[in-house]
Order: structure tokens, then C-alpha cells, then sequence
């Protein structure tokens, strides 16, 4: 095994350029792929947090009597999607509005009566607060006798979110396709690595090698190009990220946006495919070289 | 039912035909060797000794007729076996066909590595081959810095280290001065005199009345007797 791993620097240190060429190759395509990744990971973060933040309301009809409040929230958080139903009584939500108008709020005093309906705020489950849940729940709450209106961002909500499908959707195509397009190259590279040692190979079969002992080198080669590639791909990110995050924090200056680098174990995982990149483009040139 | 002949016998070819395409490089080639055997093969220049050679290593098939070393018929030898047939052959290529990348001692321990031996032994073995053919001093030359008989003498030690049954040496003296000719070819008679089998294809009828041994004369790829 040791000795694999010698031939296989040696052969790495003897053919530097196409090695360099195959790493290079890797190291991009991990870093387009990644990019992208960190992209929607982010993007993603935001949209969920967003969604959190999305609120259904639910005005009551004006003849409710608060003895049946009880009996209706346990019917609003029986409803699928439901996290939370909040009681919002006419009084709380006049309260509301004047801290929301402030000095207007004097405007307010002139009123006999409070023209508000009583509600209640309910706020959807993490999971469940796609478009489809949202307008499912909003049938469903219309059709409580005790309820008389229900009130939610209704189309711009679906746009958006159709809209960041359709952007989610591009990205995983797009990723697929880099991905195929890193293996593709590789197994190009090693195709010229190998071909430019054919007569090599050709003495080692002569004098009674297998095919195992000859393949292995170029498998850990493939790995350590992989490994490199992904390191320096994502090294080479970070080093973008920082620069960005800092000066796009530093611009907003508000909590706003938090962006955030990939976890150290998916950092692994992404190392991992790209020696998965390497191995497979060896495999797939290999297979061709040595059946004939 | 034991044909002491047959059971002797380590090398066998029965009816060998060999075409590249329709060129006919070998016509008809019956031949036992028996183990222990020195052999020549001999013939003129394109009379088919190579392709005999490359037919018994496996670096062409046959187009017709069988083949059997050592009790393994190479007409029906399994992908996976041929390294094993090869490790009990070891030749010395009319081209050498050293590997230019890899310094004389890797191109040497290459045979043991592939064997699976251990690095120590690997050391040695390596070490007293070279010595044998003179080349100990350059164990860390690349093999285009050395001369055409240097790297003939590598090939040699190539042939050898792995200590293989039968020795296919294909013009094993042929770029030599008769000094280190000599040498090499004491080389061989010492693997012969240790038990091993010995084919050579030359063209040096001197070399052949030296030895007194069987020789095979081929000429336009048939057998003929002289
Ligand atoms: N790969 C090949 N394709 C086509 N023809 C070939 C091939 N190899 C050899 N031949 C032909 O087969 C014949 C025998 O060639 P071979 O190399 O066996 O001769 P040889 O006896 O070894 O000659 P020399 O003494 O010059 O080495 C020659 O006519 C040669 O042109
Ligand atoms: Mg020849």
C-alpha cells in the first residue's frame, strides 16, 4: 500500500503538467459547483426565515362570545400546518395600531366605537409553509362558521415562492451539469495521462503485472487530484466569501442578512466528491484503456 | 499412459500458424522444448523468431493451432492468468523495452513489485542482479543516458531477477562487443546450469556451433532443417 502511495507521487511528480491540468480542472468546477451550493444555502436561509415570518390572520365575526375563544383556537391549531394561534382581541389590536401610527395615533381618538374585528394570528409550521399549504389553510379557515375573513399576502407570496423554485430548480440542473462536466474533463485528462504511458503500461503487462497493480496508482492519483482540487476550490470560496460577507454586512448594516459558510461536515462532503470526481473519471478512462 | 516425452516437456506447439492480416509470419511450427532446454531459433531477418517469441508471451495471439507452457494452453488462458504465464517467462525484448521514465533499478524491481515481494528482498535481489551484469555503479541512470549494450544488460537482469521458469531471449547479444557478449551470455548459462529452460532467437551461427546445442531454423515462417 505504501508503496502504491510512492509510485503514485512519483507519477504524479513525473507528469506534472497533465496532473496540474486535472486539478485545476477539479479545483474549478468544485469552485463553480460550490459557489452555487453556498448560494441557495444561503438564499435558502433567508427565504425560510422570511417564511417563518409569514402570518395568516384570521378576523372573527362580531357576535363571538369570548366563553367559545377556547373551543376556536383548539379548532385553528387542530388545522394542519398550524404552529401557533394567538388570540388577538379588538382592544390588542387598536393597541397595535396606534403604536404603528404613533403621532397620528390621536387621529384614533375621535373614534366612538372600536371598528376592529376580534382575530386571531396564526403562524405556520416550519415545514409546511409552502404556497399550496397556505392557500389550503386558508379554505379551510374560511370555513369555520365563527370566522368571518381571512387575510394573507396571497399573490405576491405564490409568485415569490414560485419564483425561487424555479431559481432552486436551475441551480441543482446547473450543479448536475458542472458536476458531469468535471467527471467528463477528468476522464479526458486521465485519458492523455494514461495514454501518454501506454508504452509503460505495456512493459509492466509484459513482465507479468496485473491490472490491479497497474490501475492503483492512477486511483490514489486520481483521489489526491480530487482531494486537492476540492481543497483548493473551496479554500479559494471562502476566501471570496469572507471578502464578500464582510462588505456586504458591512453595507447593509442591519441583521437583515446573515450569510454563513458551509459546516465543517459539509465542507467534508464536498471534498469527498470531489475525490469521488477523480476516482470516477480514472474508473471510467481506465475501463476503456485496459479492456482492449 | 505417462509419455516421459510429454511429460518433460515445457514448451509445446502444435500446428502454430501465425497472419498479420494476410501476411503469413509463421506457417505450420511444431516444437517441444523439454525443461532444462537450450534452444536457439535462428533464421534471417523477417523469418518470424520475434513472432514465435511473442506468440509464447502472449503479445499476439495465434491465428491457428495450440500452444501449451508449463501445462497452461494459452488459446484458452483467462484474461486474469496471463500475468501468472508471464511470470514464468522472463524475456529480453529485441528493443529492450525498458521503461524510460524510471531509473535502471525501479525498471529491474519492477518484475519483484509486480510479484508482490517485499521491499528488503526487493533491495537485494536487485542489487546482486545488477552486479551480475556489470551495471551496479548506474543503478540510478535513466535508461536513455546508457549506451545500447548498457541497456541490453538491464533488459537481462530484468529477464532474471524474478527467477522464471524459461528465459525468451530475443537477440540477447545482438548490440554487444563479444566482451560483454560473453558476460551476458555466461549470464545465461549460469540460469540454465541452475535449472532453467533457455529459447534464443539469433541470426549468430557462431554462437550456436559454440554451444553445440538444438537449434530451430525458421525461414519465411516455416521450419526447416538444415
Ligand atoms: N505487427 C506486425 N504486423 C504486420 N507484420 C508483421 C508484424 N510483426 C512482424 N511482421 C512481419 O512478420 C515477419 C516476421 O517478423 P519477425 O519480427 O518475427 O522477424 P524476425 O525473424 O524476428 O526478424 P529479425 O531477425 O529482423 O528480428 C516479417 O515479415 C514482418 O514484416
Ligand atoms: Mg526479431
Amino acid at each position: 500500500m505504501i508503496f502504491f502511495f510512492k509510485r503514485a507521487f512519483q507519477d504524479i511528480r513525473t507528469n506534472k503538467f497533465l496532473n496540474t491540468v486535472t486539478i485545476i480542472t477539479i479545483f474549478l468546477s468544485i469552485l463553480i459547483v460550490s459557489a452555487l451550493v453556498l448560494f441557495f444555502l444561503n438564499t435558502n436561509d433567508y427565504m425560510n426565515s422570511w417564511k417563518k415570518g409569514i402570518r395568516i390572520i384570521a378576523y372573527l365575526k362580531p357576535d363571538i362570545v369570548e366563553a367559545n375563544l377556547v373551543d376556536i383556537k383548539n379548532k385553528i391549531q387542530g388545522l394542519y400546518g398550524v404552529a401557533e394561534a394567538e388570540f388577538i382581541s379588538k382592544e390588542e389590536a387598536m393597541k397595535r395600531l396606534r403604536e404603528q401610527m404613533k403621532r397620528q395615533s390621536s387621529l384614533l381618538d375621535g373614534l366612538k366605537e372600536n371598528p376592529l374585528p376580534d382575530a386571531f394570528e396564526i403562524r405556520l409550521a416550519g415545514r409546511s409553509s409552502n404556497i399550496e399549504n397556505i392557500e389550503n389553510m386558508a379554505v379551510q379557515l374560511e370555513s369555520l362558521p365563527e370566522i368571518d375573513d381571512v387575510e394573507y399576502g396571497r399573490k405576491w407570496i405564490g409568485r415569490f415562492v414560485k419564483l425561487f423554485d424555479l431559481f432552486r430548480l436551475t441551480g441543482y440542473a446547473m450543479s448536475g451539469i458542472f458536476f458531469m462536466a468535471a467527471v467528463f474533463i477528468v476522464v479526458n485528462t486521465i485519458r492523455l495521462v494514461i495514454y501518454s504511458r501506454r508504452e509503460e503500461i505495456e512493459i509492466m503487462r509484459l513482465v507479468g503485472a496485473t491490472d490491479r497493480f497497474i490501475k492503483a496508482p492512477f486511483y490514489i492519483e486520481g483521489i489526491i487530484q480530487g482531494a486537492l482540487g476540492g481543497i483548493i476550490g473551496l479554500a479559494v470560496l471562502f476566501a471570496a466569501f469572507l471578502y464578500i460577507a464582510t462588505n456586504v454586512e458591512y453595507g447593509l448594516s442591519s441583521g437583515l442578512l446573515h450569510v454563513r459558510f458551509f459546516s465543517l461536515r459539509l465542507s467534508g462532503t464536498i471534498i469527498l466528491c470531489s475525490m469521488l470526481v477523480g476516482w470516477l473519471g480514472c474508473f471510467i478512462s481506465l475501463r476503456q484503456f485496459l479492456k482492449e | 499412459m505417462i509419455d516421459k516425452n510429454d511429460k518433460s516437456a515445457i514448451i509445446r506447439m502444435f500446428h502454430v500458424h501465425k497472419n498479420y492480416g494476410s501476411k503469413k509470419a509463421l506457417i505450420n511450427i511444431n516444437l517441444d522444448v523439454s525443461k532444462n532446454e537450450f534452444i536457439f531459433i535462428t533464421g534471417p531477418s523477417g523469418a518470424g523468431k520475434s513472432t514465435l517469441m511473442k506468440l509464447l508471451y502472449l503479445g499476439e495471439p495465434v491465428s491457428e493451432g495450440q500452444i501449451l507452457i508449463d501445462g497452461m494452453n494459452l488459446s484458452r488462458i483467462a484474461r486474469k492468468r496471463i500475468p501468472l504465464l508471464r511470470r514464468k517467462l522472463g524475456i529480453i525484448f529485441q528493443d529492450y523495452k525498458l521503461i524510460p521514465t524510471k531509473t535502471v533499478f525501479d525498471n529491474v524491481a519492477l518484475v519483484l513489485e509486480a510479484m508482490g515481494k517485499k521491499r528488503r528482498f526487493i533491495r537485494k535481489k536487485v542489487n546482486s542482479v545488477l552486479r551480475m551484469v556489470g551495471m551496479e555503479k548506474r543503478f540510478n541512470a535513466l535508461p536513455q543516458s546508457l549506451s545500447g549494450g548498457e541497456q541490453q544488460r538491464i533488459a537481462v537482469a530484468r529477464a532474471v531477477v524474478g527467477m522464471p521458469k524459461i528465459i525468451l531471449a530475443d537477440e540477447p547479444t545482438g548490440s554487444l562487443d563479444p566482451e560483454s557478449a560473453g558476460a551476458v551470455f555466461d549470464l545465461l548459462k549460469g540460469f540454465h546450469a541452475r535449472g532453467g529452460t533457455l529459447l534464443i532467437a539469433t541470426h549468430d551461427q557462431e554462437l550456436i556451433r559454440k554451444t553445440g546445442c538444438r537449434a530451430i531454423h525458421l525461414k519465411e515462417g516455416r521450419q526447416v532443417s538444415k
